[in-house]
Formats: C-alpha cells, sequence, structure tokens
C-alpha cells in the first residue's frame, strides 16, 4: 500500500477543496447582502421621518416636501436601497445627518484608531491565549487547570463593562498604574502611548482570550484522544514531545479556527470598551451616531463592523475547510 | 415514605444535586423572588434622595453605599431585578418558543421552508448581537416592549438552529415515521412526536440563552441605549454611577456584582443540573 502523501500534489489544488472554498466565499457575498438588507431596511423603512428630524423647527410641510423630493425619499424602496447599495461599493457614502460632513472623512482617521486597537488586542492575546490553552490541554485536570477553567467560566458569563471596570479598579484606583478614564488625543512618546493603551488592551483581552483558550484546550484534548498520540505515549515519548510533536501539529486547523473565531468578539467588546475609556475609534463614533439618530453614519458603522465580523468568521469556516486531512488527496 | 412533613426535596423525588449546582439554584430563585417583591424589602424608595453624600460608602444605614444623587444603591438594585431579570426571561422565552417552533416546522416539512428560513436565519445571526441592538434602537427607540421584542428577534436565530438539530435527529426515528404514515398531519407531528423528545435540552438552551440575553440588555443599558431613566435595570446603574469608578465608589461595583452573580449561577446551574439517582450512565 502506498502512504497518502501529507499535501497536495503538485500546484494543483484539490477540486473539491476549491469548490468548497468558492462555495463558502459565495454564501458570504449571499450573506452580505441580505445583512446590508436589514441594516439599511431597519434604519430607512422604520418611523422616524428622517426629513423632519434633519429640518427641526423649520419642518414646514413645503419644505418637507421639497427635500423629500431633493433625498429621493419618495421613490420606491428597492430602488432606494439599490442606489445605497451602488453607492457604498463606490465609496460614497453619504452625508452626515448631524453636521453634513462626508461619513468617510468622519470614518477614516477613526476606523485606523480601531483597527490599531484590534491589532494590539490580538498581537498581546493571540499569544497569551494558545499558551494558556495549550498548557492547560497537556495538564488537565490538574490545579492549573481548574483555576484557569473557572476563570474563563466567569470571564465569559460577565459582561464587558464589568471586566472593564474592574481593570479600571485594580490597576487605576487600588495600583495607582495607569489613568482612570481619560484619552489623551496627543501622544508625544511610547511610554505615554503604553499607558494610554493599556487599559483597553487588557480589557479586550480578556474578553477575546476567555474564547480562544476554551476553543484550543477543546481542539488540544480532542487531538490528544487519537490514537497516534496513544502510540506515542506507549513508544515512551515524553508528554511535552506527545503533545509538540504528535498532537498539535494536526490540532492547527482548529486551533486557526478557533482563533479567527474569537477576533470576532472583538466586535462586541470593542463597542463597550471605546465607550467605556472614551476612545476615539469608530465604535464611539456609531454610539454617538445612535444617540443622535445620524442614520447615513449608523448605516456605514454597521456595514463596516459586519464587513469584519463576516470576514473573520468566513476566514474561520475556509481555514477548517483547508485544513481538513480527509480533503487532502 | 411516611414522615410527617414532606418536604419534595430533590433527593425524596430520586434526583442528586452537587453542592455547586445547589448553591447555584439558590441565588438564581433567590432573583427570581427579588424580581417579583424586591420592592416590598427595600428600605428606601429607590427614587428618593436619602443621603446628603453622593458615592457614599457602604454604611450600617446604605447597605450598598449611595449613587451620583445620594440615593440607596440596595433599594435601587432590588428595584432594577425586576427590570434584568423581567425583561431578560420575557424576551428569551419569546426566542425560544419562535426557535423552537420555527426549528421542528422547518425539520417536519423541509423542502424549500427549510432552505429558505434556514439561509435567512444564518444570515441574521451573522449580524453580531449588539450591533444589531444598536442600529434597531437607532431606528425605532427604546422602550420595554421594544426591548423585548427586539432581544427575542436578535436570539430567535440561534433557538432556531438548536431546535432544528434537534428535531432533525428525531425526525428520523422509526415512530415519526409511523405517525406519518398514519397520516398525521404536521401540528401533530411536532406537538405529540418531535417537542416531548426535545424538551430537555431545549431548557438548557433557554438557560443559556438567558444569560446571553442577560449580558446583551446590560451592555446597551450601559451603552444608554437600553432601559430609559427614571427606570433602571443593572446596566443602566452602572452607566449613570460610573463617574464613581475612580473613587472606587461601591455604586458602580454593586450592580455590577448582582449581574455577575446571576449570569455566573445560571451558567453553573446549567453545567450541573439535577441527575436522576438512577441514571448512572453519566
Amino acid at each position: 500500500m502506498v502512504p497518502a502523501p501529507i499535501f497536495p500534489k503538485g500546484p494543483a489544488m484539490n477540486p473539491q477543496i476549491v469548490r468548497l472554498v468558492l462555495g463558502r466565499l459565495g454564501v458570504a457575498l449571499v450573506t452580505l447582502l441580505i445583512v446590508s438588507f436589514v441594516v439599511f431596511a431597519a434604519t430607512q423603512m422604520l418611523p422616524g421621518d428622517v426629513v423632519e428630524i434633519l429640518l427641526g423647527q423649520a419642518a414646514t410641510p413645503e419644505a418637507v416636501a421639497a427635500l423629500r423630493e431633493a433625498m429621493h425619499l419618495n421613490d420606491p424602496a428597492l430602488l432606494q436601497y439599490g442606489r445605497w447599495l451602488i453607492g457604498l461599493a463606490q465609496g460614497d457614502l453619504g452625508m452626515s445627518y448631524a453636521n453634513n460632513l462626508p461619513v468617510a472623512g468622519m470614518i477614516g482617521g477613526r476606523l485606523a484608531n480601531t483597527l490599531m486597537l484590534a491589532a494590539v488586542t490580538a498581537a498581546v492575546a493571540v499569544p497569551v491565549a494558545l499558551f494558556l490553552g495549550i498548557t492547560t490541554a497537556m495538564h488537565r485536570g490538574s490545579v492549573y487547570d481548574r483555576i484557569v477553567t473557572t476563570g474563563i467560566v466567569a470571564v465569559i458569563s460577565v459582561p464587558e463593562f464589568m471586566i472593564a471596570t474592574l481593570a479600571v479598579l485594580v490597576f487605576a484606583v487600588w495600583l495607582k498604574w495607569l489613568p482612570a478614564l481619560s484619552f489623551a488625543n496627543d501622544v508625544t512618546s511610547l511610554a505615554e502611548m503604553l499607558r494610554v493603551f493599556a487599559m483597553p488592551v487588557i480589557t479586550l483581552c480578556c474578553v477575546i482570550s476567555a474564547q480562544m483558550i476554551r476553543m484550543t484546550r477543546a481542539a488540544v484534548i480532542d487531538a490528544l484522544t487519537m490514537p497516534y498520540v496513544e502510540m506515542a505515549l506507549l513508544k515512551g515519548a515524553s508528554r511535552r514531545r506527545m503533545v509538540m510533536r504528535h498532537a498539535l501539529p494536526n490540532a492547527i486547523g482548529p486551533i486557526v479556527n478557533a482563533v479567527a473565531l474569537s477576533l470576532s468578539y472583538l466586535l462586541g467588546g470593542v463597542i463597550i470598551v471605546e465607550t467605556i475609556f472614551n476612545y476615539p475609534g469608530i465604535a464611539k463614533l456609531m454610539v454617538d451616531a445612535v444617540a443622535t439618530r445620524d442614520l447615513p453614519l449608523i448605516q456605514t458603522c454597521a456595514m463596516i463592523f459586519c464587513l469584519g465580523y463576516l470576514t473573520l468568521i468566513t476566514l474561520a469556516d475556509i481555514i477548517a475547510i483547508l485544513s481538513n486531512p480527509k480533503l487532502r488527496k | 415514605m411516611h414522615t410527617k412533613a414532606f418536604w419534595p426535596t430533590p433527593r425524596r423525588l430520586g434526583y442528586h444535586m452537587n453542592w455547586v449546582g445547589m448553591i447555584a439554584a439558590l441565588v438564581v430563585c433567590f432573583w427570581a423572588l427579588v424580581a417579583v417583591i424586591g420592592p416590598m424589602l427595600s428600605p428606601y424608595p429607590p427614587g428618593e434622595i436619602v443621603d446628603f453624600d453622593y458615592y457614599g460608602p457602604i454604611s450600617a444605614k446604605l447597605w450598598m453605599g449611595s449613587d451620583y444623587l445620594g440615593r440607596d444603591i440596595f433599594s435601587r438594585v432590588l428595584m432594577g431585578a425586576r427590570y434584568t431579570v423581567g425583561i431578560s426571561l420575557a424576551a428569551v422565552c419569546l426566542a425560544c418558543i419562535s426557535g423552537v417552533v420555527l426549528g421542528m416546522t422547518a425539520a417536519v416539512v423541509g423542502g424549500w421552508l427549510d432552505t429558505g428560513l434556514s439561509r435567512f436565519l444564518d444570515a441574521l445571526n451573522s449580524i453580531p448581537s449588539k450591533l444589531f441592538g444598536l442600529v434597531m434602537v437607532a431606528a425605532i427607540g427604546s422602550s420595554i416592549p421594544v426591548l423585548i421584542v427586539l432581544l427575542g428577534v436578535i436570539y430567535t436565530p440561534g433557538a432556531y438552529r438548536f431546535a432544528r438539530a434537534l428535531a432533525v435527529n428525531i425526525n428520523t426515528m422509526d415512530f415519526v415515521t409511523v405517525a406519518r404514515a398514519r397520516g398525521e398531519r404536521t401540528g401533530y407531528l411536532v406537538t405529540r412526536e418531535i417537542l416531548p423528545n426535545i424538551t430537555g435540552p431545549v431548557l438548557a438552551d433557554l438557560g443559556l440563552r438567558f444569560v446571553f440575553i442577560v449580558l446583551l440588555l446590560s451592555g446597551l443599558s450601559f451603552l444608554g441605549l437600553g432601559v430609559q431613566p427614571p427606570n433602571a435595570d443593572w446596566g443602566s446603574l452602572v452607566r449613570e454611577n460610573i463617574g464613581g469608578l475612580p473613587f472606587g465608589a461601591p455604586a458602580v461595583l454593586m450592580p455590577s456584582l448582582a449581574i455577575a452573580s446571576l449570569t455566573i449561577s445560571v451558567n453553573l446551574l446549567i453545567d450541573n443540573l439535577p441527575v436522576k439517582i438512577r441514571d448512572r450512565s453519566e
């Protein structure tokens, strides 16, 4: 019998994998379309006349009618939706109701801030979570494992703002290491930047690493139950070698999948964290836009968030497909 | 058993429960009770200013300190239980009932109804829940009935997916085939054949979803988009007193602890549900 090669032969990929990946991308596109429709319908179709909000005191019937006409609000809903979607695809995000500035300009810098926060969080959380996930799986049932898993249940079942408030209490109020609830916009030195980023990053790391540790631990434990790992044990491999050489390479797929999925929890966390720490990011912008009912801004922010979320989920699925050894020829 | 006072403890009914589950159940029952009779227990009216000092410390007079206006936090937490537990419970029932009914129907009927419904609800599921809440509150504003329906709708796809997966398994069983061969209608199949066989897992799922809803409701209220003043749930209490955080005021900590105690207990209760003593398989 010829043993099956580990990697697909040559540059040509398995057509089944290509089909599955393309199918997944297609589903993601359709989902994005449905999501955009829901976002549009929710913000545009529901009660509360935009024009009257815009005109405020000056809302005479004539002015309302004229502005409705100018904003194409009398067109059929589907036409409006199509126009909005095409504008979105072309980068025309509309004008903010609150201050009549183009939405694209308002979002630009803020998006960079949020992405920066997310990147720093991921850079800190992923290695820590992987380390904890793998070591707890190695020492399953030990005191260390039980402490970590109990901590995870606690973190998962409390709201994000509670983790943020606890972080402030510990690091700012009791230890006095960091400033409490202020965000300095003019960051001059590296030390200052670290101080500013520390608290939001600590909070977000707690939120996302809890899920990541749990899923990584489950993936490694799953791999550890395989017969070939038992074989390695019977041959006298050390526990460390058994995990690192035998179990881990086969758990990489599920682990990367878990990392991508956990990063999607950043979204929920970032909304709370930016609000509580007054961080000038896109989530704070959106929460403020909700308070002023600034619909174009809300629509755009919502679409950016959904796009980010869908990208991560789709990425997780594609990694799961690519890493499935049953699909290798 | 012929004891004088027959008190139906779990053990007498043939169930075993470990102590973690016992404590968790006690905490959950405590908050359920507070949600019903809480205002009767409160030492002061929740809206009344009783202390000239704001963000006051814990004292014999004010068990949990005072808030940013000098109101008694203990009374306000008791009152807030009604909103947090009540809204979440109503929303979770709405989500699970609609999710389970749709899920079972989709599994039994199959075909295009199943495909279409699954696709649509999966798409809804891929909008992050907090974001969905934000967008909808921006569009329709926030009141308690709106919040209940909104939270219910947000968590319906999850309940649907869970119930459908269970129902698909039951649907292939012989007794369902027999019932179908007898010529029973969809309504009968769903209520008499499928539902009794998925009740247990569905109830556990209801508990988990309750936790998610409490967290989302608190999060929305914390952002100022949930329960509106003068009413306040636990999330709103944290929000209004967040100014006391730099001084470590108990007014911020206590409502957070209330949320944590409820959600952690529900989670632990689900993980340690009573098991039938005769059933040693698990």
